[in-house]
């Protein structure tokens, strides 16, 4: 069998997951004997526009990335949307709160005309997503499990448990009960309740989960004295984007 | 023969540098008429979405300007949120901060020199060729890396967006068995930083020469300020961090939508190499040895040689690594300063109204991060400087410097030369997209 041909490509990003993979240590010249990575703008000038395999870094914010996703989609046998802002918006779609062109105002000032920009969107709110690897930065024990599924040509389905699940299971005290509240409720598991185990909160980078246990949440806040705006404020954060969903 | 030659150079998207770039050179019967780099990166509006934010989540959002500098922003940012809070962090806070901070500096400079540079110089794309041709050279950097970011995952959680690091201190603090596990890679790391020191001499890099001016962080201590001290420069410049705004100095550019910058002459660098120009007596001794083993000394006005200053660097953030573990080892953490803040709901941090200034050496210079707070630690106003914002004026100086030298080279040799000239300053423009003024209503 010959090697799955991957390219990588980096929209509105920090390109922080991208660097995940040259994180991978030796270990990526294991995973460089299965897939051929014809495409790297980051680490490599090689450049193609032949491959099987599209991992896209970063959420669609201008007409040009929307030209360019759709090129894509229309060249990749898979399309995998790889990290925050590609599978939720993420960080980015805290724009979506301000008036597009009064945030550019702010940031540009009279020069704002000079960087069109769009809503922040997810991926899969533009074209077609095969794969889902959540997160910010991207869990790399789970990149490598959504690899393996790519090459075996079988799906990879996103925990739709909560954080809360792993995070149990990891024995942290929770961080209600020390009086903060923490997205990991309301968010899809996957990551082995990485910020909660380092002594932060869940920040809500997975997304929320499908189908939320509402009245939990509603007493919890109640019990804690949390008000809706908080948590709805806080997941925005990555959130935000969201709202484009429910209206489709 | 180069006087009536026609050149005309134009990189699409510079491959290994972080962010999106392009390289416009124009040369028509031997006049230069065109010579730029533009930043083509989105705008991302970060100064814009911090408005209405709590500023104990300024960190975290920050860290997600630059996945390579995701510690230094947030070590940026912490500062500056404390400075306009008015919180003085402990003096283990600030120790574990530097060690946090050397482990950025040193993964950023391995990821350039062996993965962004050394294919150049060895005349290969990327590092993938290399695999096969320069294996244990490919392995060695890989290692290096992994190293550096197995002491941030024991040290913050992760390299890439860190966890632990917030307002205030650290969530979670290094038990005795994490020290001795971070002092064992990093002294693990020793003999292939020696190997790094003896591969780079080995390399040529490009002769050239433009004096400019040199601005770092300064101090009167001995140590090698990175996180502390005032602003200044080769030309004399002194200057409160505070008062930032004099040395940037920004102004508009149509082609690029990252602001330029200059102080006291037409433009100014900042990175390893102004640094090491500034501080060279307050590096580590380990460090000035390779600094003399590689023939690079103050002041020192060839940017390609940026590349090896930060080699110097990495010997002297591993050797200071060492040390801090060293210290913290013989003395002990004190594990009642961890700090559980959240956005402050219990409010842990007294809070109130103010204006704060962070600023913090990270792998490509110096970086400023302010914010104006309201008196219930809301984000009014927020602006960000990064250093290849203050360095792309300085970059397209060099660049019209060198393509006249050049011009009798092939129209291949000046794209590539020109390419190395900016990915040695390691760019990093995901950064510099967003770094564009705010104007503050009250100044």
């Amino acid at each position: 069998m010959s090697k799955p041909r991957v390219a990588f490509f980096d929209f509105t990003c920090c390109e922080g997951c991208q660097l995940q993979v040259a994180n991978f240590g030796e270990t990526l010249l294991d995973i460089l004997n299965l897939i051929e990575v014809v495409t790297f703008r980051e680490a490599m000038s090689e450049k193609s526009e032949d491959y099987d395999v599209a991992i896209i870094e970063g959420s669609i914010t201008t007409e040009h990335d929307v030209e360019r996703i759709k090129h894509i989609r229309s060249r990749a046998k898979v399309l995998v949307a790889y990290g925050s802002c590609a599978t939720i918006g993420g960080i980015n779609g805290m724009k979506n709160k301000f008036p597009l062109d009064e945030i550019g105002k702010y940031v540009y000032q009279d020069k704002a005309k000079h960087f069109p920009t769009l809503p922040t969107r997810a991926v899969h709110q533009v074209v077609k997503v095969d794969y889902f690897v959540n997160g910010c930065p991207v869990y790399q024990p789970e990149f490598v499990k959504v690899l393996k599924c790519i090459l075996a040509g079988i799906p990879y389905a996103v925990p739709d448990y909560a954080v809360c699940v792993e995070c149990k299971l990891n024995e942290n005290v929770c961080m209600y009960d020390k009086g903060i509240t923490c997205l990991g409720p309301v968010t899809k598991a996957g990551c082995n309740s990485w910020c909660i185990n380092n002594g932060n909160i869940c920040y809500g980078c997975r997304g929320m989960v499908t189908n939320p246990a509402k009245n939990g949440q509603m007493d919890i806040l109640k019990k804690f004295n949390i008000a809706l705006d908080w948590i709805i404020n806080k997941l925005d954060m990555y959130n935000k984007p969201r709202e484009l969903d429910e209206r489709k | 023969m180069s006087a009536s030659k026609n050149v005309k150079v134009n990189v699409e998207y510079l491959t290994r540098v972080e962010g999106h770039g392009n390289i416009v050179v124009n040369v028509k019967d031997g006049k230069m008429e065109e010579c730029r780099l533009d930043i083509v990166e989105a705008p991302r509006f970060f100064e814009g979405m911090l408005r209405g934010r709590s500023i104990f989540e300024a960190q975290h959002i920050t860290s997600r300007i630059c996945g390579i500098c995701a510690c230094g922003h947030s070590l940026a940012s912490i500062l500056a949120a404390e400075d306009a809070l008015g919180f003085t962090p402990s003096a283990q806070t600030v120790k574990l901060r530097k060690l946090l901070l050397h482990q950025e500096m040193l993964d950023s400079h391995i990821l350039h020199i062996y993965l962004l540079v050394a294919p150049d110089l060895l005349g290969v794309k990327s590092f993938v060729p290399l695999i096969d041709t320069h294996n244990t050279v490919v392995r060695r950097a890989l290692r290096m890396k992994k190293n550096c970011n197995d002491v941030c995952d024991i040290l913050v959680g992760r390299h890439i967006h860190p966890i632990s690091s917030i307002v205030g201190g650290f969530t979670k603090l290094p038990q005795p068995k994490d020290l001795d596990a971070m002092l064992e890679i990093l002294k693990g790391l020793q003999p292939d930083m020696e190997a790094t020191i003896e591969l780079l001499g080995a390399l040529k890099f490009p002769e050239f020469s433009r004096p400019t001016e040199y601005v770092a962080l300064v101090n009167n201590t001995n140590e090698y300020p990175l996180m502390e001290g005032e602003l200044g420069s080769t030309d004399g410049l002194k200057l409160n961090k505070k008062d930032y705004r004099k040395l940037t100095n920004e102004f508009v550019v149509d082609h690029s939508s990252a602001k330029h910058a200059k102080a006291s002459r037409e433009s100014y660098m900042v990175g390893a190499l102004a640094r090491l120009n500034l501080n060279y007596d307050k590096l580590h001794p380990k460090a000035k040895k390779a600094a003399e083993f590689l023939k690079i000394k103050p002041v020192c006005t060839n940017p390609f040689l940026n590349t090896v200053a930060q080699a110097v660097e990495c010997v002297h953030c591993l050797e200071d690594s060492i040390a801090i573990l060293e210290d913290f080892k013989e003395n002990g953490v004190k594990q009642e300063e961890v700090i559980i803040v959240g956005l402050n709901e219990k409010g842990t941090i007294p809070v109130k109204a103010g204006k704060g200034v962070g600023a913090v050496e990270v792998p490509r210079g110096i970086l400023f991060h302010n914010y104006e707070i309201d008196d219930t630690g809301k984000i009014i106003n927020a602006n960000c400087i990064i250093p290849t914002g203050q360095n792309c004026n300085n970059i397209e100086r060099d660049m019209q410097k060198l393509v006249p030298e050049i011009l009798d080279k092939t129209e291949e040799e000046i794209t590539l030369m020109m390419e190395m000239l900016v990915r040695a300053y390691d760019p990093c423009i995901s950064c510099s997209a967003h770094f564009l003024n705010v104007k503050y209503v009250n100044r």
